[in-house]
């Protein structure tokens, strides 16, 4: 309690420091970016939203080998298979919930064929839950919606697997 | 205007209502128009302190961004807690808004253009803020929640407080000025060694600025002060329970006492609408836009303010009140009172 402290807390020379401090960051170029219209670079590895793929003659590439479905360690992905009339084993059904869906990646991992991987987009965000409840159907449709950007990635990423 | 009216040949009752209801006009909807600006602007310049862009999405650079916020909640349902008490619960928003549309009646925005001239302005704005209190406890005793009850008493409290020292300040200012109309106050400004329009020149009355300033910011429970919405504690204070227009009527309400408390910092204690420096071709510019920079500065500054300083405890704004501004200020009435006695009226006989 010198005639010091006295004499900078009458003053209020530690308000005006500080406020010295933050006139100085008013005048700084902003830190965040311009969100909807401006986006930051994502990497090739980045674990967005779910697609199914399939293969160049549109033939999809899940082989309902369900291993996807035992790695989830979210348990978010339910598979029924069947054979196909032509024989092949394909999936009659195959549900993400992305409700649970922790986006850790191990589907894609797990994928011997890459059906499954998840995609670059990650505004995919809805008004109701049940949107949330992926079916075959929309991932297949968001694999053809997708592809280009998931190929390229894939190829980016693909010598460091 | 009265006598414009009374030319098109009305009697005189009815032209002074109607100049008066047209001079209030006047004053409310810019006023409203200046709350939303001034929202836009606050987080705007809140947002440039954290490096951050702020709303700029609707309209140019986000201009109409209050505009979308007031449409948004005046869609939205009203919703009144089962326990509250209706009646009150419904009439505390608006004495709050009531109260803080009210004492721009003696705000002189250049000189004889002020809704109500009275002499005893000052009074009239230290009796209306005072009242402003009864919108936030009722709201939150009304609520009938805890949270909401928790923060009235001490909103209730911390006003009370600061009131004492927002007194103490102004009897500075009305001893140096001589009057309590805000009219006469700013004139008595004119000419500080001359050169300078402003009692905030004077080496004794500068401090009491400060103290006015800060305790114009604890007055309208701004940052440091914002104990009343402490979210951490609180929730939302004592709007917890509010929504929709409710809400919004505080929400206008507190924007428009923190544009009265920049504007009395402005006549009080900076030349309210003369120009800055005593300087012939400055009185060319209209008084009106000197005290519209002048509160917008102070403005600025109240943001500033709550982009730089972490709020109080409770007990240190209660000790910085009573026990630092309090004696600060009846120390300063000393001082000027003194000073005036021996150098204006004559001194020691």
């Amino acid at each position: 309690m010198s005639l010091a402290y006295y004499i900078k807390s009458f003053t209020l020379w530690e308000f005006v420091k500080a406020h010295w401090l933050t006139l100085k960051y008013f005048f700084k170029p902003k830190a965040t970016i311009n969100y909807p219209y401006e986006k930051n670079p994502i990497s090739p590895r980045f674990r967005g939203e779910h697609a199914l793929r399939r293969y160049p003659n549109g033939e999809e590439r899940c082989i309902a080998c369900k291993l996807c479905e035992a790695i989830c360690p979210a348990q978010a992905i339910t598979i029924e298979a069947q054979p196909r009339e032509d024989g092949s084993r394909r999936t009659t059904r195959y549900d993400i919930d992305m409700t649970k869906c922790i986006y850790c990646g191990f589907c894609q991992e797990a994928c011997p064929v890459d059906a499954v991987v998840e995609g670059p987009n990650f505004e995919f965000s809805t008004e109701t839950r049940e949107e949330l409840i992926y079916d075959k159907a929309k991932l297949l449709e968001n694999g053809d919606k997708w592809e280009r950007a998931i190929a390229a990635n894939l190829a980016a990423d693909a010598p460091y697997r | 205007m009265t006598a414009f009216f009374q030319n098109l040949g009305m009697s005189y009752d009815g032209a002074w209502l109607l100049s008066t209801v047209i001079g209030i006009l006047l004053i409310a909807l810019p006023l409203m128009l200046a709350v939303a600006m001034i929202i836009y602007a606050d987080r705007k310049i809140w947002a440039a302190m954290a490096l951050r862009r702020g709303p700029n999405v609707v309209g140019p650079f986000g201009l109409l961004q209050s505009f979308a916020d007031g449409a948004k909640v005046f869609l939205q349902e009203t919703i009144i807690p089962s326990a509250a008490n209706r009646t009150l619960f419904l009439i505390a928003p608006i004495i709050t808004f009531t109260v803080a549309l009210i004492s721009w009646a003696v705000i002189p925005f250049q000189v004889g253009v002020v809704l109500a001239d009275i002499n005893v302005g000052l009074l009239y704005i230290l009796a209306v803020s005072s009242l402003g209190v009864y919108g936030v406890v009722l709201a939150g005793w009304s609520s009938n929640s805890k949270y909401p009850f928790y923060s009235a008493i001490r909103a209730s409290a911390q006003m009370i407080s600061y009131e004492v020292s927002i007194g103490f300040t102004l009897i500075s200012v009305v001893l140096w000025a001589g009057s309590f109309n805000l009219t006469e106050i700013v004139e008595s400004q004119k000419g500080y060694y001359g050169l300078l329009n402003g009692h905030g020149f004077n080496p004794l009355l500068f401090p009491v600025a400060v103290i006015f300033f800060i305790s114009a910011l604890a007055e309208t429970a701004r940052t440091p002060f914002d104990l009343t919405e402490a979210e951490s504690e609180l929730v939302a204070g004592y709007q917890t329970e509010y929504s929709s227009m409710a809400f919004a009527l505080y929400w206008l309400g507190e924007y428009a006492n923190v544009i009265l408390m920049c504007a009395l910092n402005a006549i009080l204690f900076w030349g309210g609408f003369l120009p800055p420096i005593d300087w012939a071709p400055l009185y060319y510019v209209p008084g009106i836009l000197w005290l519209f920079a002048k509160i917008f500065f102070f403005f600025f500054v109240f943001s500033w303010v709550k982009a730089t300083v972490p709020r109080y405890r409770y007990d240190q704004l209660m000790r910085l009140g009573w026990k630092i501004l309090l004696p600060l200020s009846l120390f300063f009435v000393f001082l000027v009172s003194g000073f005036l006695m021996l150098t204006r009226y004559g001194g020691a006989q």
